[in-house]
Formats: structure tokens, sequence, C-alpha cells
């Protein structure tokens, strides 16, 4: 993990075929997209009187 | 000169009728966007979700990169290196627009698989897309005005991706000084008018409800009307 996050070297990336990706880049898309289902399966609370 | 020659009574405008063009405006605004339409206290059952919540925190990623930027804007461009504070603040700015894309793209996300333009609201889709790439020119201008290695390299790679395009001759990205006030001045102008167009179109025209509740009251309103 220190070495995905030290900045003074160049990123580790990841290669299947013709796609290319950089660790940094990966990470940041796995965040989004568990952001986004999280977003949507996640509970509310309950609060306030809604219409 | 017959009575029908005469100004009608009726015909005068009332009181409440505006005549000059700041009433006539004021009207408009009351008539389609009044205070509790602006500012509403309830919203939707369905806005009862996490989905629905980006496009606020999205907003507020926002007011933290203005309110940084102005104490960056006040420190100077290269206060920063050599105060305390200023790398502190340097950073929110840095964080908080990391923050704002992270949000917005999330916000992108479920307003794409939403349908969000639905019920006339193509504009509030398009000025969403427009605040989008307004904000990807903003964080642009911002790296390339770092005062470090990093916004060396970058303004050296992507002046030949604009001189490949043509515009070259209009953006210089190695002028420092047309970068400093296209970032500080001229994009967030853009960005903060885009914004607020886009805030009040979502007031106007409300909150995009699913797809599913779009169906469910089709139903109902068909199974009242069928009994």
């Amino acid at each position: 993990m220190i070495g995905i996050a030290a900045l003074d070297h160049p990123a580790d990336y990841f290669t299947w075929g013709i796609w290319s990706i950089s660790a940094p880049n990966l990470i940041l898309f796995a965040i989004l997209v568990l952001l986004f289902v999280g977003a949507l399966l996640l509970p509310f609370p309950k609060g306030g009187e809604h219409k | 000169m017959t009575t029908t020659d005469l100004p009608r009574v009726d015909a005068a405008p009332s009181p409440e009728e505006p005549t000059t063009w700041t009433g006539k405006i004021r009207a408009l605004w009351m008539r389609e966007l009044p205070p509790e339409k602006m500012l509403p206290e309830t919203q939707p059952k369905y806005v009862s979700s996490w989905i629905y919540v980006f496009g606020m925190l999205t907003i507020v990623s926002l007011i933290v990169i203005i309110v940084t930027g102005i104490v960056l804007t006040i420190g100077g461009v290269q206060w920063w290196h050599t105060s305390s504070f200023g790398h502190y603040m340097n950073s929110l700015h840095f964080w908080s627009v990391q923050m704002f894309f992270l949000f917005m793209t999330v916000h992108l996300w479920g307003k794409f698989w939403m349908s969000a333009w639905r019920g006339r609201r193509a504009m509030t889709w398009i000025t969403g897309a427009i605040a989008m790439i307004m904000s990807i020119a903003t964080a642009f201008t911002g790296y390339l005005i770092q005062t470090n290695f990093n916004s060396q390299w970058i303004a050296f790679e992507s002046k030949d991706v604009l001189n490949s395009v043509g515009m070259g001759a209009l953006i210089n990205v190695t002028d420092f000084g047309q970068m400093v006030l296209m970032h500080v001045a001229l994009l967030p102008l853009c960005v903060g008018v885009i914004v607020v167009m886009h805030v009040l179109l979502v007031r106007y025209r409300g909150v995009v409800p699913p797809a599913e509740a779009i169906d469910h009251a089709h139903t109902v309103a068909i199974t009242e009307v069928a009994s």
C-alpha cells in the first residue's frame, strides 16, 4: 500500500491485452463504483416529514 | 366623440400588474419560481436515497474550493510554498477539488442511468454537462499554476495538445499570467454562473423522479379511471 501511495516513482500499471490502467486510477475507479453501488443499496436514515 | 372613444376604465392596469421591466421580471420570477418552490421545506418521498445526496455534496465541495481559493488568492500564487498555513490551504483546495470531481461523477452516473432529462429537464442536464466541462478546464488551469515541476511538466505536455488542435494562439498554457487569470477569474465565474443556472433549473422543474415512481403513478391513475 505504501508503494502504491508513494509519489516519488512512476505508478504501477495493470495490463490486460490492449487495456492498461495505473494502480491509482484503478483504485479511484473502484472507489467510484463502491460509492455508486452503496448509494443505491444502503438504506437512507429516516427523519422528518416527507410528502 | 362617442363614449366608445374614451379609454375603458377596466382596461387600466391593476395596482398588482407591473408596468416596469423590473416589476415584470419580479412578477415572472414570483410566478415561475416562488420562494416556497425555490427553497422548499419538503421533498418527494423518493428523494430519501443516498443517490440524491451527491448533487449537494458536489456543491458543498465547490463551496470549500471557492473559500480556500479566495484565501490562496489573497496570499498569492507562491505563498503556499513558504507558509505552513498556506500549504494547508493549498492541500484543502486540492483535495476538495478531488472530492468535487468524485461526487460529481457519481451524481452524473446516477442521473444518466435515471434518464434525468425526462419531464422537460433537458436544459438541467445540458447545464450540468457544461458545468462539468468548465470544471475540467478550471482544474486544468489550476494544475498549471502550482508553480512546481508538476505544473511545468503538464504545461509543456499540454501545449502540444492545444497546438495540434489549433488553439495554441488563443490559449498559451506556458503563459503563467494568462493561466492565473483564467483560473481565478474567468473560469470560476463561468462555473459559478452555470452551476447557479443548473440549481435554479432543478428547483424550477423539480427533482427527477425514478422511472418506477412514474410507472406506479401511471398504473394507479389507470386503475382509478377504470374502477
